[in-house]
């Protein structure tokens, strides 16, 4: 039995890191270059990520352990994060950044499962397109992988607490989750660099709004996504849906369903 | 509202909030945001070298833009036959149990 979870496990791996190795994603335009941040910090961050990386490997064991059947649906998760990273689309700023598409995964699966699967992204990004880097891997995944996935569970925890619908609570936690993320590159960037006038407020700042700005309308693109795919995943797959418990008492169309006929 | 419509309205809206930047802002170049960044550095460390080079960069344009179709093929092509076998799933099981 564990033999065949593993099998699962590792089979899910293999998926990710096929998908990396043949169609690399050259779209991360929010990571930061390779080199581009001075030894310590560079240290720093991949110190500040390891720690969830290894809680986001016992996460993921723990899910397909315990539920072989939503082996697909992470799948599915990992996937969708591939296809919005690849869109490149433009902005109102003029320039072109892309959606980071971790939200969906992270509100199905938990922050600390997508920090693993941002890393493993970014590590091929890295490695075969000469984009975000090595060195600044630990720096890259803490703001696409920890930041950018906490304050989506935040958030969608908090909106569901608080009576708001499932629609909005999803929508308002993929797309601050998005911004988030960039809010961090711009700080990461700004610490290392700080300005001769101001410095690490001012420098920040001076990135936020190459990086962020940019990124509204593209992170509400990916909050409408995200809705998108779970309106679908509410229709047809509640039985996943209700395992990973997103679902809580009145919204439970497909028992009321099952119970009324 | 049955939710090819809800979900039809989405993507109206998505659709919009891609394409409208390239008429808002016609004389942009719409270069990435990573690009800008590097600029950024120069302009507050000019001293700033980068310590550590990239190993393998894409030859060419062309080759960057077949990498990224291919990868937002394969990915959708996942994610659709997902959606699809959620559906059918669904279908059948309605079926079985009336």
């Amino acid at each position: 039995m564990t033999i065949r979870k593993l099998k699962k496990i590792s089979l899910l791996i293999a998926y990710v890191i096929t998908i990396y190795i043949f169609f690399p994603d050259y779209a991360y335009a929010m990571h930061i270059m390779e080199g581009f941040l001075p030894f310590n910090w560079a240290a720093f961050w991949w110190v500040a990520m390891i720690p969830f990386v290894i809680a986001g490997v016992r996460s993921i064991k723990k899910t397909v352990a315990l539920h072989p059947s939503l082996k697909m649906l992470l799948g599915m998760a990992g996937a969708f994060a591939f296809v919005l990273s690849a869109l490149k689309i433009p902005s109102v700023t003029g320039s072109s950044s892309h959606p980071t598409g971790v939200g969906l995964g992270t509100i199905l699966f938990g922050p600390t499962a997508m920090t693993v699967l941002a890393m493993i992204v970014l590590i091929f990004q890295a490695v075969l397109l000469a984009h975000g880097g090595i060195t600044t891997l630990g720096a890259n995944t803490f703001s696409m992988g920890v930041v950018g996935p906490f304050v989506t569970y935040a958030i969608y925890k908090g909106a569901k607490k608080l009576g708001a619908p499932l629609w909005l609570s999803v929508f308002l936690a993929a797309t601050i989750g998005n911004i988030m993320t960039y809010v961090t590159t711009a700080i990461q960037l700004g610490l290392a660099f700080p300005a001769a006038t101001g410095g690490v407020m001012a420098s920040s700042v001076k990135f936020l709004s190459i990086f962020a700005f940019t990124q509204v309308p593209l992170a509400i693109s990916e909050g409408i996504l995200t809705v998108m795919v779970i309106n679908i995943l509410s229709a047809y797959s509640q039985k996943e849906l209700q395992i990973l418990a997103i679902f809580t008492g009145k919204e439970l169309p497909t028992t009321k369903r099952r119970v009324n006929k | 509202m049955k939710l090819m419509t809800k979900n039809g309205l989405l993507l109206i809206l998505v659709v919009g909030l891609a394409f409208a930047p390239l008429f808002l802002a016609r004389s942009s170049e719409f270069a990435g945001a990573d690009t800008q960044a590097s600029d950024a550095i120069s302009t507050l460390n000019a001293d700033y070298e980068p310590w550590f080079k990239p190993f393998w960069k894409p030859p060419s344009g062309e080759v960057e833009s077949f990498l990224f179709a291919l990868q937002a093929a394969i990915g959708s092509g996942f994610v659709f036959y997902f959606l699809g076998y959620a559906k059918g799933k669904h279908s059948v099981s309605k079926k079985d149990q009336p």
